[in-house]
């Protein structure tokens, strides 16, 4: 009976990981800056392959996937720094612009590196709980979907550059005025989004075929759960993973991962009719 | 209703522009005995897709949704042709039946969707996630049907690999033999949908509508404070936009007689967004002139190699946001009607231009 539950629940715990991982980046730069980026799967695909290419080079994994996050983290201040800065004013045309770069770095990737890259197995390791076996990695991936929400929340709540950032994201020409550097808060936080991004790419680039267009494959549900969750990614973005998480869970043992999939899809066009400014929207109009 | 051709919605009304629109018309109309059978077929191929792009400058440009399903919609009605047409058979007019039974398909899939956003007043950004996300999700769920348990009637689905072989659209024709639309009749039947499709937008642009669609994309709540009902505008918008989508997944499906998710995911979803972005979203003849070249140059360099062709499209959207935001097709017919204008009265604005 224990390992049924325990069974339900890792499962839960897989699907909860992945959704987390995958929207946090996005929902941090979704929530600071008002700008989806449309390149977010390109940034995981980035820490994907800079972590497996260390792990190739000799590097053990846990510092070649920090060492992946970090350089997607780079990469987007570069990017902020050339392309989104100027687009802050058109939240639309920084949409079409960041897919665009996506296409060109696909593409690119595919035209310099081929279509895939020799992978490295999952870890192995495993655990039985009565007759089940689960896998230690996907507890690890669970884990760190957890510290990544704990990130940001001692990030943003308790320190200088969170209340920055909190002001910001609330008025940003009066924190302006108050003598904040937008434009460096900005760098920051899509900075962050990228470098977390990158994390969900190295985390699950042992359990993935490396191919170029890899992102596309994180794009769903990094969109449903940023769309659920709504703009103010501390409150929001866990409850969205929660909720998501439950419904895919169940939906994923009743008729498999595409069922799972339409039911999510399904859940969040019932969930924008009734709330339009998702879980934070409705959390912010009840505290208020 | 000739009247509303002409109109503030719509750029190009002087007697030149007509002109050369009727110039052009004739020598399309007469292309079919000048060229080689390939060609013609290939020109016919091009067109199909200018309804896609046709629909999504009316969402987006005039309506200001910024959807990203238009591929949703040409992948609904495509595959709803090709298994409609495959179980009746494609006798005796049954496949202009399975072209008016996906259409319908289409928009009501739009009807549906766009009912939940619009009535959730969902926003800009996320009204185009939310339609990439739908796209997405048909074209993973397309992928997966490989299996024979996936088949509606006599019709598989395939998988990966896509439906072909379907019956093309064809009618009875006298003699017995049915006129099957393919090269030269289904390059006419395509260039006359392009022509009643242009016309028909044009007029509906100008009219009451058109009008108050603007409307509503330039100031929703002042369109709403005048009176209209701006959601039932914007959902009426989306339909007909999206069942433009389906016209060309419809045409795609019978021009080629196969169809695959490959059409409707990524990077296939990204094309709607070129065409019209790079021509210039805010007018339907700068879509369609606009749409057809890039189409062309798409299919020239895909020869030689995808992967460069659409890096070359990812690099022009970026360069159309950077340099060009209204659209290069645009840009390029104001900037020489302002070279015209400043030669004839120094100093005065151009026509249709706001002076600050």
């Amino acid at each position: 009976m224990i390992a049924e539950i325990f069974s339900f629940f890792y499962q839960f715990a897989d699907v909860f990981a992945f959704l987390i991982l995958s929207a946090a980046g996005l929902a941090i730069v979704f929530g600071m800056m008002g700008v989806i980026n449309m390149a977010h799967g390109e940034f995981i695909m980035c820490g994907a392959y800079v972590t497996v290419g260390l792990v190739h080079a000799g590097f053990p994994l846990p510092l070649a996937q920090l060492c992946g996050a970090l350089a997607a983290g780079l990469i987007g201040v570069v990017v902020e720094w050339t392309l989104v800065r100027k687009l802050y004013k058109r939240p639309l045309d920084s949409l079409l612009a960041t897919w665009g770069l996506s296409l060109v770095v696909t593409q690119g990737m595919l035209l310099v590196f081929g279509s895939s890259v020799a992978g490295i197995g999952t870890p192995e390791g495993s655990f039985m709980l009565g007759e089940y076996s689960f896998s230690v990695y996907r507890m690890v991936l669970f884990v760190a979907a957890l510290g990544v929400l704990a990130g940001i929340y001692l990030v943003f709540m308790r320190t200088r550059f969170g209340v920055h950032a909190r002001a910001t994201m609330q008025n940003a020409a009066i924190a302006q005025a108050t003598g904040v550097r937008v434009n460096r808060v900005y760098a920051l936080s899509f900075g962050i989004g990228a470098g977390l991004a990158g994390f969900c790419g190295a985390l699950y680039a042992p359990t993935m075929t490396l191919i170029p267009t890899m992102g596309a494959a994180f794009l769903v549900e990094s969109f449903v759960t940023v769309v659920v969750g709504g703009a103010n990614v501390l409150l929001g973005t866990a409850p969205a993973g929660i909720l998501l998480a439950v419904i895919r869970t169940a939906l994923n043992g009743w008729g498999g991962q595409i069922v799972g999939q339409i039911g999510m899809l399904l859940a969040v066009i019932l969930v924008i009719r009734v709330l339009p400014e998702g879980m934070s929207g409705w959390f912010a109009r009840r505290s208020r | 209703m000739f009247k509303l051709l002409n109109g503030p919605q719509t750029l190009g009304e002087s007697r030149v522009f007509w002109i050369s629109f009727l110039l052009v018309v004739s020598v399309a109309m007469l292309y079919p005995a000048a060229a080689d059978a390939y060609d013609v077929g290939n020109v016919a191929y091009l067109l199909t897709w200018t309804f896609m792009a046709m629909g999504l400058c009316l969402v987006w440009g005039y309506g200001g949704m910024l959807s990203f399903g238009q591929t949703l919609f040409f992948g609904v009605a495509g595959y709803a042709y090709a298994v409609v047409a495959t179980n009746f058979g494609g006798d005796a007019g049954t496949t202009f039946l399975a072209l008016i039974i996906a259409l319908l398909l289409a928009c009501t899939v739009a009807a549906v969707l766009g009912y939940f956003m619009i009535w959730g007043r969902v926003n800009g950004v996320f009204f185009g996630i939310v339609t990439l996300s739908a796209t997405l999700v048909l074209s993973f769920f397309l992928g997966q049907t490989a299996g024979p348990e996936w088949r509606i009637g006599s019709a598989r689905l395939n998988g990966f690999n896509g439906m072909k072989d379907m019956p093309a659209l064809n009618v009875p024709w006298a003699g017995g033999e049915p006129l099957t639309f393919e090269g030269v009749p289904l390059y006419y039947l395509v260039l006359v949908l392009v022509l009643v499709v242009y016309l028909g937008l044009r007029v509906l642009l100008n009219s009451r509508f058109g009008n108050v669609i603007v409307a509503m994309r330039e100031d929703p709540q002042r369109a709403e404070l005048l009176g209209y009902d701006v959601r039932k505008f914007q959902l009426a918008t989306f339909v007909i936009g999206s069942g433009l989508a389906g016209l060309s997944g419809v045409l795609y499906t019978s021009w080629g007689q196969f169809i695959t998710p490959a059409s409707i995911g990524l990077p296939a979803a990204a094309m709607p967004i070129i065409w019209v972005a790079f021509s210039g979203r805010s007018d339907i003849t700068a879509t369609l002139v606009g749409s057809f070249i890039v189409l062309w140059v798409f299919q020239v360099l895909t020869v030689y190699s995808q992967q460069a062709a659409l890096l070359l499209m990812g690099a022009m959207l970026l360069c159309t946001v950077i340099v060009a935001p209204q659209g290069f097709v645009i840009g390029l017919v104001q900037g020489m009607r302002r070279l015209m204008v400043k030669g004839a009265a120094p100093g005065a604005p151009a026509e249709g231009e706001i002076t600050a």
